[in-house]
């Protein structure tokens, strides 16, 4: 009894600003205002948002957002387990080094990239000083997916750090007594252990990827548009709310399957165990 | 004939260049052994049992198992194996795998590994529970799983580190019987860690008992019972009235201003001793008849004896016995010259 009165002040809070905002962008998504001012019904906008022109951008979209976790989850994994290790001695410098640019703001951090990667900028002055031949690297998928890795990177190793440091170090201890390598301990422990922390990294890196329209525009220079390019253009540019609200409507159910799909697999793996998500 | 399974020699562990933990410890562990490393918390007894499986290397002195150093084996290829006190089972498998674990890294095949784990769960009764995941299991039931586990890959030697220390204590009285019972049926050696003394006494062959990482005494069950060697073996092992007293010679030592007859000897003439007198070794008599005169302070019955605290001249005797004297009233006590045991004053 205490605890739901406890947690009515959230329920009222998250009720004002997600439940309400997501219904009006479902509302939004299925009506149409006429130039005199009438409001009436139509599917005519969920119907647009599978013309193949915007199926073709929704694809590209989760082809990058997919490759971008991929990514992250090569070169996370082995630092989060690295980091999570009891030999690793600078492991507060690092998690610090990991963690500091966080405390700038995202813009700020995907501006920065900017200045290294532009045609005058830091990395092509120092090829011209090195005596080698320029390249355009801005304004590229590589440097979007630059962008988005740099960006989403933390998200993928904490979660699985936070996992692994908390396997019980008895459990190392007994699988090496009864007769595991260093390599089984991992194979067999470690790592279906840590796939908790897997799921949660990648939901929590694939969600920004997915939507993400800041670093597409800025290191990508909108050759390439991802889904949230798109969207933003509705709101901002042509001002067609209902077109805009009807894609992130859609996002937001194709977002949400894959994530309880993976929060069930992930959870008939193994219980809670400190997951973020 | 007897044979040597580990022998540990002068074996010292600080950790971090501090402090000893274990200090000059030596100590020799025969084959088929029920050997109960005993002390209090902080004693050194986890360490020992940490370095003879692997997981520390002492700072100085030797290891052997079977004869043959093995200071720098890793535990992964030494033949013993570690029951940990919190189990330690792999949350992430079943009661099967859990057991399996040891056969599968050695890559047994699947009907050796089948016949083994069925014949593990068999020996510690929980046929059956193959499929079960381990934190469904009562901690009894984990304990055996950690058991059968280290069981499966048929060590010479088993470590068991305070195995039954999270169980009620009816569920240890039956565990202790039972450890003891799969020990002799698979005639391996034991070597267990605790620091319950009634456990220690129940089930183990050989006994070392440790302080500051130092041994006190290394004895049977009966030798470190009736002759501790110390007065803090006597007070850990059990209950005991320790009082400062003087060995005038051989057989005689005097206490509590009157002198008693004794069967010890070697201690010199005229020097400090402590002596120590078991509370089931005192007998009750009439209050004029007895060596030692009292008042009975308190009676509180245990269920096979009363225990009585008796004062006697300003020393507060701990008796057990079956009958009793009224409370307030005055007591005799009579100790036989067996039941004083002399031991040096420890510094």
């Amino acid at each position: 009894m205490k605890k739901s009165m406890a947690a009515f002040h959230y329920i009222v809070w998250m009720v004002i600003f997600t439940v309400v905002p997501m219904l009006l962008i479902l509302g939004y998504s299925l009506i149409e205002v006429t130039d005199n001012g009438v409001i009436h019904l139509t599917l005519d906008y969920i119907r647009k948002c599978f013309e193949p022109i915007y199926l073709q951008i929704i694809a590209f979209s989760f082809y990058t957002a997919i490759l971008c976790t991929a990514l992250c989850l090569v070169i996370g994994y082995p630092i989060a387990i690295i980091l999570a290790g009891d030999s690793f001695k600078h492991k507060n410098t690092l998690i610090f080094l990991l963690l500091a640019p966080m405390w700038m703001n995202f813009l700020l951090r995907t501006y920065s990239w900017l200045t290294l990667l532009e045609r005058n900028g830091l990395i092509n002055r120092l090829l011209t000083l090195l005596g080698l031949p320029n390249h355009s690297i801005l304004y590229t998928t590589g440097s979007v997916m630059l962008g988005m890795v740099y960006n989403f990177l933390p998200f993928m190793i904490l979660p699985i750090y936070s996992v692994v440091s908390k396997i019980d170090s008895n459990l190392i201890e007994a699988a090496n007594d009864l007769g595991a390598s260093k390599w089984n301990i991992f194979r067999k422990i470690t790592l279906p252990m840590s796939i908790q922390g897997v799921f949660s990294g990648i939901v929590m890196v694939f969600m920004p990827a997915v939507t993400t329209f800041v670093i597409t525009r800025l290191l990508g220079g909108g050759q390439k548009e991802m889904i949230g390019n798109v969207i933003e253009q509705q709101f901002i540019v042509s001002g067609d709310w209902s077109f805009g609200s009807a894609l992130s409507a859609l996002l937001m159910v194709v977002i949400l399957v894959c994530i309880s799909f993976s929060n069930r697999k992930g959870t008939a793996e193994k219980g809670e165990r400190g997951a973020l998500i | 004939m007897k044979q040597e399974a580990i022998r540990l020699e002068n074996v010292t562990k600080s950790f971090d260049g501090i402090e000893d933990v274990l200090y000059s410890v030596s100590m020799t562990v025969e084959k088929n052994e029920f050997f109960t490393l005993l002390g209090p918390s902080g004693c050194g007894k986890t360490t020992i049992l940490r370095i003879i499986g692997g997981f520390e290397k002492p700072t100085d002195g030797n290891v052997f198992f079977d004869g043959k150093k093995i200071n720098d084996l890793p535990p992964n290829k030494r033949k013993l194996n570690t029951v940990f006190q919190r189990y330690a089972l792999f949350p992430h498998m079943n009661v099967y795998e859990n057991i399996a674990f040891g056969l599968r890294v050695q890559k047994t095949d699947d009907a050796t590994i089948d016949a083994r784990v069925t014949e593990m769960l068999e020996l510690v009764e929980l046929s059956g529970y193959e499929k079960r995941a381990v934190t469904s299991l009562s901690g009894g039931q984990q304990q055996r799983v950690a058991i059968a586990r280290a069981l499966a890959v048929k060590p010479e030697v088993l470590l068991l580190d305070e195995p039954l220390g999270a169980l009620d204590l009816k569920m240890r009285k039956e565990m202790q019987i039972e450890l003891k019972k799969i020990q002799r049926c698979l005639g391996i050696t034991f070597i267990y860690v605790t620091h319950d003394q009634e456990e220690a006494l129940t089930m183990s062959d050989k006994i070392v008992v440790l302080k500051n990482g130092v041994i006190q005494q290394m004895g049977t069950p009966i030798d470190i019972y009736n002759e501790p060697e110390n007065a803090f073996v006597a007070d850990f092992i059990g209950e005991s009235n320790i009082l400062s007293g003087t060995m005038v010679h051989d057989k005689l030592v005097n206490f509590m201003e009157r002198d008693f007859v004794c069967v010890d000897s070697g201690f010199g003439e005229n020097k400090p001793v402590e002596v120590v007198i078991r509370p089931e070794d005192i007998k009750i008599v009439p209050p004029d008849d007895g060596m030692l005169k009292g008042k009975v302070e308190s009676i509180t019955f245990k269920g096979v004896h009363y225990e009585m605290i008796i004062d006697a001249k300003g020393y507060k005797w701990m008796v057990h016995s079956t009958m009793h004297p009224l409370q307030g009233a005055d007591a005799g006590m009579d100790i036989l010259p067996d039941d004083i045991h002399i031991m040096e004053v420890q510094h």
